[in-house]
């Protein structure tokens, strides 16, 4: 009884904290609330929670160390911005290699190249997947990184499609911050879907013991390639909505350093938790903003901090992130989700200690 | 004819033969044990059997068809299933979705369709959950189907490991030393549960095994490896007094 009013109870609170949360994006969208700089950040943690989650999908669900997710995203992106820079001003952007005749007449709507973004991704993940995914682990990390590199290097020289280092600018921009916010809640509610499903089960498997999986019918390579396409799927649609949150791409953006951030993140978070994943994505998106003090000169009493310099910032985020590797190995939530059951048991537990404290006393 | 044929099989890593000339012949229904020394190559043949290995030369057959050289999800989809020495379950995951990733192989509709949960895949789901529980019940393991793997007791862990094998419908059963590390009443437990499964799922058994008691009781042929050469074959009786089999287990006897 007692149990089932309880479940009752969370399902209750499961409700009000999407309301609330619908409220809180809805009430900044329609700028009752915050400026467009809290706008562009809590997008950018949108999009950063969807390419998070699809490499959770890959490295903490299935296992398999890859180190791509820059590339794909580069992929995504550059469709969403050959595809939807209005035609007339095609010209102006592609002033020093003229555009591909072929692509240079092609325009098509934001959500059409946002998916084919993804899809190319998710195609060139299998093609590299093929060769690659028969690799160990930790040879798949560098091939992964080194398929990154090649997919940068070839959009920088591209020219007639990617307009090289120039890179693209005036892609479109998104009318209200609920695109990031709805695509990032559908891909990763799709995710979770899949994790649940017999397939994700499989990749879990895959995870837990190669061979046993293999003993017990698990075709090893088809599911390896299948988690690592979805997962570029969902990095090449990330991609897409950056490059229409920033309103530009250029090569530069996807050094195989933006990998890192997402490594970072699901670390974090917890490899093989969707719930940790989601709020290390904001937490550190959100970070790396507050941590701009650092980089500020900062005079106090009198004596300029010498330390406070651009940069400092990143000094600060690594330290960080060497202390929560040797403090935290599981991240926030391991490889568990959040529940409310976890979070009444945590305060139970607290409240359970401090009862006895005062026993003692 | 025999469900399961090894046909001159030899084994070679480098220069050392780890499998030469094993012919073996399966009996469909029956239980039979492959037992030998350390070292003798009774895991190896079972890899050999599984498609871990492929034979440097020589064929297996299973239901007279050829299985040489297919892998391990293969044949496992044929209806070979293993246990190993050290047990391999899905450790950090509950018992209930061991058994339900060993029906994986049995999936027809694709991932998108299960993402999606359309109704044919529910229907797969509902289906697979409640075949699912029905074996971990006849097993005597329902209770425990939301317990973690890794957190039963170790004679739990055996069992789960063998209805994780019996979960892919196999028709037969390697076990590989499903008794290491069992106390005298456990094995006595064990041998009675092998009977119950190969009658219950009309399985073949092939076993490794340690245990000369429960190999000798429940064995209706023993095959007996030394140094990757079957030095005989038989039942129990016909084992136990072959002078060959008494030399590899205590040594020659030498003159005084």
């Amino acid at each position: 009884m007692i149990d089932q009013r309880k479940k009752h109870n969370f399902k209750l609170y499961n409700i009000i904290i999407f309301i609330v949360f619908v409220a809180f994006i809805t009430a900044l969208d329609l700028k009752f609330l915050g400026d467009d700089y809290v706008r562009r950040v809590l997008s950018l943690a949108a999009i950063y929670t969807i390419v998070s989650v699809s490499m959770n999908l890959v490295n903490g669900f299935t296992g398999l160390f890859s180190l791509g997710q820059a590339g794909f995203m580069a992929v995504g992106a550059y469709t969403v911005a050959i595809f939807t820079v209005p035609l007339e001003k095609r010209a102006a952007i592609f002033y020093v290699v003229d555009q591909n005749p072929v692509l240079a007449q092609i325009h098509l709507p934001f959500v059409v190249a946002l998916i084919l973004g993804g899809l190319l991704s998710a195609l060139i993940a299998i093609l590299i997947g093929i060769p690659v995914l028969r690799l160990r682990s930790d040879y798949l990390a560098i091939a992964t990184l080194g398929f990154s590199e090649i997919i940068r290097i070839i959009l920088t020289n591209a020219k007639s499609i990617t307009n090289g280092a120039l890179g693209i600018k005036g892609i479109p921009e998104m009318p209200t911050m609920w695109v990031f916010f709805g695509v990032m809640i559908l891909s990763v509610t799709l995710i979770v879907l899949l994790i649940n499903s017999s397939y994700g089960r499989a990749f879990k498997a895959i995870r837990e013991d190669e061979i046993a999986a293999e003993a017990m019918g698990i075709n090893l390579f088809k599911h390896k390639v299948m988690s690592f396409a979805i997962g570029a799927f969902f990095a090449g649609i990330g991609g897409g909505l950056l490059a229409s949150l920033l309103g530009t791409v250029d090569p530069k953006q996807f050094y195989f350093t933006m990998t890192y951030n997402f490594l970072l993140i699901i670390v974090l978070g917890g490899m093989g938790s969707i719930s940790g994943t989601v709020i290390a994505s904001f937490i550190v998106t959100i970070g790396l903003e507050v941590l701009r003090f650092f980089d500020e000169p900062l005079t106090l009493l009198g004596f300029n901090i010498p330390l406070f310099r651009a940069g400092f910032r990143m000094v600060i985020f690594s330290a960080l992130l060497m202390i929560l590797v040797l403090f935290f190995r599981n991240g926030l939530l391991g490889q568990k989700e959040l529940s409310w059951d976890m979070i009444t048991s945590w305060f139970n537990k607290k409240t359970l200690r401090r009862k006895e404290k005062g026993g003692a006393l | 004819m025999g469900i399961l044929k090894l046909d001159n099989i030899k084994m070679q890593f480098g220069g050392v033969v780890a499998l030469n000339n094993l012919n073996i012949d399966v009996e469909k229904g029956k239980i039979e044990a492959l037992i030998g020394p350390n070292g003798a190559g009774k895991t190896t043949a079972f890899n050999v059997i599984t498609g871990v290995y492929t034979p440097t030369s020589g064929d297996v057959y299973y239901n007279d068809k050829k299985i040489t050289g297919l892998t391990p999800d293969k044949i496992t989809k044929m209806g070979i299933a293993r246990t190993f020495q050290n047990i391999r379950l899905f450790k950090n995951l509950t018992v209930l979705d061991n058994i339900l990733i060993a029906n994986h192989l049995h999936v027809k509709s694709n991932f998108l369709s299960h993402t999606l949960r359309m109704p044919w895949s529910r229907q797969e789901e509902k289906n697979m959950r409640e075949k699912s529980e029905m074996l971990l019940d006849r097993l005597g393991l329902l209770s425990l189907k939301n317990e973690i793997a890794s957190s039963l007791p170790y004679g739990e862990q055996r069992k789960l490991e063998i209805a994780r094998a019996l979960a892919t419908d196999a028709k037969l059963l390697l076990l590989d030393e499903p008794a290491a590390g069992m106390n005298p009443s456990e094995t006595m437990q064990l041998s009675n549960f092998i009977h119950d499964i190969r009658d219950e799922f009309q399985l073949t058994i092939f076993m490794i095994e340690h245990h000369m008691d429960l190999v000798m009781e429940i064995s209706d042929k023993i095959y007996v490896l030394d140094f990757g050469e079957l030095i005989a074959q038989g039942t129990a009786d016909e084992v136990k007094n072959d002078p060959r089999v008494i030399e590899a287990y205590l040594g020659v006897e030498e003159d005084a």
